[in-house]
């Protein structure tokens, strides 16, 4: 196997981007990220593309196809493009695929994109496409809902380890602190604790600011064979590990629903290929789709003792400046969620800080940082790692 | 919210809580599967039908209903741990400031949802409080 590099990365403006299309964000993203790399078309060996749910957002399948069309790397190149589908992983799934295929030896020059646009449909439409990512026969047709489910997580975990309401609504102030420095954020405006806890309540006890939002918004990279990746940049950014692990579809198969096991074990897995513990890491992107997910996250990643995330989170410790900052992009939370898109932003932050370049929000000499990004309510969980050194 | 194939091909599992149960390990799975989880290719499964009393392993307390449960919010649903030992989501009639964590449950039949003014009624099972 090869070692891998990224060489050019980008994001478009996260939000509601009523008058762009889903081909017109990617094509900004994955441009971008060429243009960053100092990379030409006919250079591109393969591209892979996180999507959700083209199908129920713009009603539109074969996106691989339409994208590599868009980007002009079809109609003289010829491009291959593949389209990854892991509901709100499919962008890290996607980035995992063209790993796999530059350290393969297969592919060289890979772009690895994520998009979503899911303001085209209301937000009634856009949730029961969000709900087709856990058991739509045993968990939707029971009246589930996303914010239901993991407010399960959430009731079991305050019962079981004493997590409260203003641990959660912690992780929501910290979030939208760290968006009001990233100039992609869909929201960069400070919140309080009161202000989460007044909001009006989703499922009990998550109340709407404890959920990412909706949002439309592409990310690509660019990545290369570690050998050659200093012919294109001067700051590459190697990957350390690429881990993946499936659990059950439905949260109620789980053997604990406070404890997302894929994530307990994609960790493992990237921890072990990388020769790292917690401790080395500098930053980390979590999946903090509501707010109890990232305080799991960073239980399941090693970052806190399991039960602890909510008074970690509280005591500042996961906060730019602390013992591990979580989510400097503003996470999901702020940021926004084009869910197809949210696991390539994560690597897109990472690299960001890796080279230096994240401004008001730079974790001060960061050299290892970590993604992690999940599907459903923790049926596929896709972590990596990332070093300034190779 | 559903086709009526999709729906009436469970018609068992969802009116009688009929799932299966592995003859090799003893395992038993509800909603049912044709492999099982521990014995895979090795193991047999056979049908059978759950009591259905339980208790509740977790809840809330839903406010923005899924499509097609409007008319019922706000609902609970809750995982309810049967007693044989599988889990499944359902929703918990009653009053849900009485609803607690480890709290013993009994199944009912009720009209779970509907498509539409027109469309199909969906009928299965909820749940109660056991001393309801």
């Amino acid at each position: 196997m090869r070692d891998v590099a990224i060489i050019g990365v980008k994001n478009t403006k996260f939000g509601e981007l009523w008058e762009r299309s889903l081909r017109d964000i990617v094509v900004e993203a994955g441009i971008g990220a060429i243009e960053d790399a100092g990379v030409s078309g006919k250079d591109i060996d393969a591209l892979y593309i996180g999507n959700m749910s083209g199908g129920r957002f713009v009603d539109q399948e074969h996106i691989g196809a339409l994208i590599a069309d868009y980007s002009g790397l079809s109609r003289n190149l010829h491009v291959p493009a593949t389209r990854v589908e892991a509901a709100c992983a499919s962008g890290g799934l996607a980035l995992r695929q063209a790993i796999i295929t530059v350290a393969s030896g297969y592919s060289d020059i890979v772009v690895a994109a994520g998009a979503e646009k899911m303001t085209d449909v209301g937000s009634e439409e856009a949730s029961s496409a969000l709900a087709a990512a856990a058991d739509r026969e045993w968990e939707g047709m029971a009246g589930a809902t996303f914010p239901g489910l993991y407010a399960m997580i959430a009731k079991l975990h305050m019962h079981r380890y004493g997590s409260t309401s203003e641990q959660l609504a912690e992780v929501a102030v910290k979030n939208h602190k760290n968006g009001c420095f990233n100039p992609i954020a869909q929201y960069k405006n400070k919140i309080t604790v009161d202000d989460v806890l007044k909001s009006i309540m989703v499922a009990d006890p998550l109340h709407i600011f404890d959920c990412s939002p909706i949002t439309d918004g592409a990310s690509a990279l660019v990545l290369a064979p570690a050998d050659v990746a200093h012919k294109y940049t001067d700051t590459p950014i190697y990957i350390k590990a690429t881990a993946q692990a499936s659990d059950t579809i439905a949260l109620h198969d789980r053997r604990d629903i406070t404890t997302l096991d894929a994530t307990v074990v994609a960790a493992k897995r990237a921890y072990s290929m990388a020769k790292l513990k917690p401790e080395d890491i500098d930053l980390v992107e979590v999946h903090d789709c509501f707010t109890i997910a990232e305080i799991c996250a960073i239980e399941d990643l090693g970052f806190a003792e399991k039960g602890k995330g909510g008074i970690v989170t509280a005591n500042g410790e996961t906060a730019i400046g602390g013992r591990i900052p979580v989510n400097t992009s503003g996470g999901l939370k702020a940021c926004g969620h084009p869910v197809g898109a949210t696991g390539v932003k994560q690597a897109v932050e990472i690299v960001t800080q890796l080279r230096g370049d994240a401004g008001k929000r730079q974790v001060a000499g960061a050299k290892y940082g970590m993604t992690h990004n999940v599907g459903g309510s923790g049926a596929t969980a896709v972590v990596h790692i990332f070093s300034r050194e190779r | 919210m559903s086709s009526v194939p999709r729906f009436w091909r469970n018609l068992g599992s969802r009116y009688n809580l009929e799932g299966t149960r592995c003859k090799e390990c003893g395992e038993y799975f509800y909603p049912p599967r044709n492999v099982c989880v521990n014995c895979r290719r090795t193991g047999e499964l056979e049908s059978f039908k759950f009591k259905g009393t339980g208790e509740i392993v977790s809840y809330t307390l839903i406010h923005t209903a899924a499509e097609g449960f409007e008319n019922q919010s706000p609902y609970t649903l809750a995982i309810i741990k049967l007693d044989e030992g599988p889990s499944l989501t359902s929703q918990v009639v009653g009053e849900p400031e009485k609803m607690h964590i480890g709290m013993r449950v009994k199944p009912v039949f009720r009209k779970l949802g509907e498509d539409g003014e027109r469309g199909m009624i969906y009928y299965g099972t909820k749940f109660v409080p056991a001393d309801a």
